[in-house]
């Protein structure tokens, strides 16, 4: 019984904060101008440019994702590596900049990307010729990788630190040289810890919209960057909650896919 | 110790040191093992047996000395390229692989071909009694279960030399003895060299064919289970091999030990004139008679029936002596301890502290 009244703060916020806002725009997605019922606004997302934003947005957020997983390996082994004391200062120090409010971070790789900013300043000390990086493609995934790469370390670390270290001297003891040893126990092992870091990149950079802003300097199109538009300049709620509803379908069944898989076969979820 | 012969050996260990974080664990250590031995390696807890395995496997380095393999220096070759294998005290399966793919791990490493494999893995679980077990999920087995699998998993390599580290400790004390007998019968059939580490001495005696007593890593004794449970060479090895009396004597003269005022007959010689000695006397050697009878006498404090025979305590001049017999007296009755001459050992008192004896 008791229990029954501990969860309902929870019950409450789940509600009020995802159940509500869900029906809404729902509610919203279905409807035209007039109330009327109508499938269009979800099937806008097959429109040309909204398809093309959809998939530019799918190709970034894979590539974002990609790169976090190749840069969260090697740093996740080196931080394991650590002794103690080190290993939870170097965590902090990855966890600070999230303490930073998030657009200002995106705003000072602006700066440090843009024509006359830092890099190129650096670059030319050392004879380089600039780069032109601001607006385009390469700036946004810097950011973004930047952005979402401790969400990526942080559970493949947990995985690879829950590793028996008996293990690892086992595969060694069988005739299993470093590079045998990652491919057949680290990383099937740490495979749980990679795909909760696949779902806390790969969803927040599929539909985010600030850093293509800012970063992008508004030429770049991402399906955020639509559905915002919709919201914020358009005015045209309809379109935006339908497009929203169809964005999040289509992650959560890409997603489910993905997952499947290793949900079977361990019986584990993955968070 | 015929086994040391030159040329007989598989594995020779030359005064090795090992510290960790400045505190010694390994103290010029050097151990010779021949081919087809079944070594133990026992002593109490943090005396170093592990890390003596450790070297051997390839997963520590010493601070000095060597490892010598079939006489070629290894000290410094990594774990992977040493014709050993290892059997982990938590069995450290891989929890993500099923139990062929466990076995296989280190065949398909040397690029063995499928049917190969595949025999072997088939005469493995037949070697450990789990014949079809092959695709079974290995963390669905019992603790019994995932030490075969273990066992099979390092021995179609067919290192020539098994490191086994406490490889019974996590079972049940049934299936411990019954898995005792099996691993005696796998070493029969396999026909390679054991070198195993327990801190249970009943194992060790059980199951070796030479034993090396060891504490705070030194050697104490090297020798077979019977040399050693007969003839401790100090008090430390006469205590851990079983619960002995050990007393403070006082040589008085050739064949005679003056204890707690006393003087005993024994047959032991060549120690100083009044030198002070640490007397071991085996509960089993410990004769309860009639009060006038014995060289003390004393109180029957406690009588425990241990199944073949009776676990007797005497309290005698301040100490409780511990007796074993098939006969028991009534606990509270004044009884007499003797001791026949050559049932008495005498001991040198160890000289540094690092041989320290452990009295309770
Ligand atoms: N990697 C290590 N780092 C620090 N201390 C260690 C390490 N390995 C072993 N020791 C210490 O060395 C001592 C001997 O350990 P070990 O060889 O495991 O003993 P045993 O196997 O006989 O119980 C213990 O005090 C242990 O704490
Ligand atoms: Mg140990």
């Amino acid at each position: 019984m008791k229990r029954k009244y501990l969860s309902t703060p929870y019950i409450i916020w789940v509600i009020g904060f995802t159940i509500l806002p869900l029906v809404t725009i729902a509610a919203s997605a279905f409807t035209d101008n007039d109330d009327a019922f109508t499938w269009g606004n979800i099937l806008a997302i097959l429109e040309p440019i909204n398809r093309q934003a959809l998939l530019f947005s799918l190709a970034i957020a894979f590539g974002c994702t990609l790169i976090c997983i190749l840069l969260a390996y090697p740093a996740a082994l080196v931080l394991k590596s650590f002794r103690l004391k080190r290993k939870g200062f170097t965590i902090f120090l990855l966890v600070l900049p999230m303490w930073m409010n998030f657009i200002l971070r995106i705003l000072a790789w602006q700066m440090i990307l843009s024509k006359n900013g830092i890099l190129n300043f650096l670059l030319g000390k050392v004879g380089i010729a600039p780069l032109a990086l601001s607006n385009t493609w390469i700036a946004l995934m810097i950011g973004m990788v930047y952005d979402f790469l401790p969400y990526m370390i942080l559970p493949i670390f947990n995985a690879i630190s829950d590793i028996d270290e008996d293990l690892i001297e086992a595969a060694r003891d069988l005739g299993a040289d470093s590079g045998t040893v990652f491919r057949k126990v680290i990383f099937p092992l740490s495979m749980p810890g990679m795909l909760s870091g696949i779902v806390m990149v790969f969803v927040p950079a599929m539909t985010s919209f600030v850093i293509a802003d800012i970063l992008g300097g508004g030429k770049l199109q991402l399906i955020g960057n639509i559905i915002e538009q919709e919201f914020v300049k358009s005015m045209n709620w309809h379109l935006g909650a339908g497009l929203s509803i169809s964005l999040m379908l289509l992650v959560i069944v890409g997603l489910a896919f993905t997952l499947r898989n290793d949900m079977e076969e361990r019986g584990t979820t993955i968070w | 110790m015929g086994t040391n012969e030159k040329g007989r050996d598989i594995l020779e260990l030359k005064n090795i040191s090992k510290s960790f974080d400045g505190k010694k664990v390994l103290d010029d250590l050097s151990l010779s093992i021949g081919r087809n031995e079944f070594i133990t390696l026992l002593g109490p807890s943090g005396c170093g047996k592990s890390t003596t395995l450790r070297i051997i496997g390839g997963f520590v380095r010493p601070d000095n000395g060597s490892v010598f393999f079939e006489g070629q220096d290894i000290t410094n070759l990594a774990s992977e390229k040493r014709n050993v294998n290892t059997v982990f005290q938590k069995y450290s399966l891989f929890p993500h692989m099923n139990v062929e793919e466990n076995i296989a791990f280190g065949l398909k490493l040397k690029k063995k071909s499928r049917a190969y494999i595949q025999d072997k893995i088939k005469y493995a679980l037949k070697l450990v009694n789990l014949e079809g077990y092959e695709k079974r999920n290995t963390t669905a087995l019992s603790g019994g279960q995932q030490q075969r699998i273990a066992i099979a998993r390092a021995i179609v390599n067919e290192p020539e030399l098994l490191l086994l580290d406490e490889p019974l400790g996590a079972l049940d004390l049934k299936l411990r003895h019954d898995m005792q007998q099996e691993l005696i019968r796998i070493k029969k059939e396999v026909g390679i060299t054991f070198i195993y580490v327990t801190h249970d001495q009943e194992e060790a005696l059980t199951m070796s064919d030479r034993i090396v007593v060891m504490n705070k890593g030194i050697i104490q004794q090297m020798g077979t289970s019977k040399s050693i449970y007969d003839e401790p060479q100090n008090a430390f090895v006469a205590d851990f091999i079983g619960e002995s009396n050990i007393i403070d004597g006082i040589m008085l003269q050739d064949k005679v030990v003056e204890i707690m005022g006393v003087k005993i007959p024994c047959v032991d010689e060549g120690f100083e004139a009044r030198e002070t000695v640490d007397v071991v006397i085996r509960p089993e050697d410990l004769e309860i008679r009639e009060a006038e009878n014995g060289f003390f006498s004393g109180k029957v404090t406690s009588v425990l029936f241990k199944g073949a025979y009776y676990e007797i305590k005497i309290c005698a001049r301040d100490y409780e002596w511990v007796s074993q017999s098939v006969n028991a007296p009534e606990v509270g009755a004044e009884v007499g301890l003797y001791v026949a001459p050559d049932n008495i050992q005498i001991m040198h008192k160890p000289q540094s502290e690092d041989a320290e004896i452990i009295k309770e």
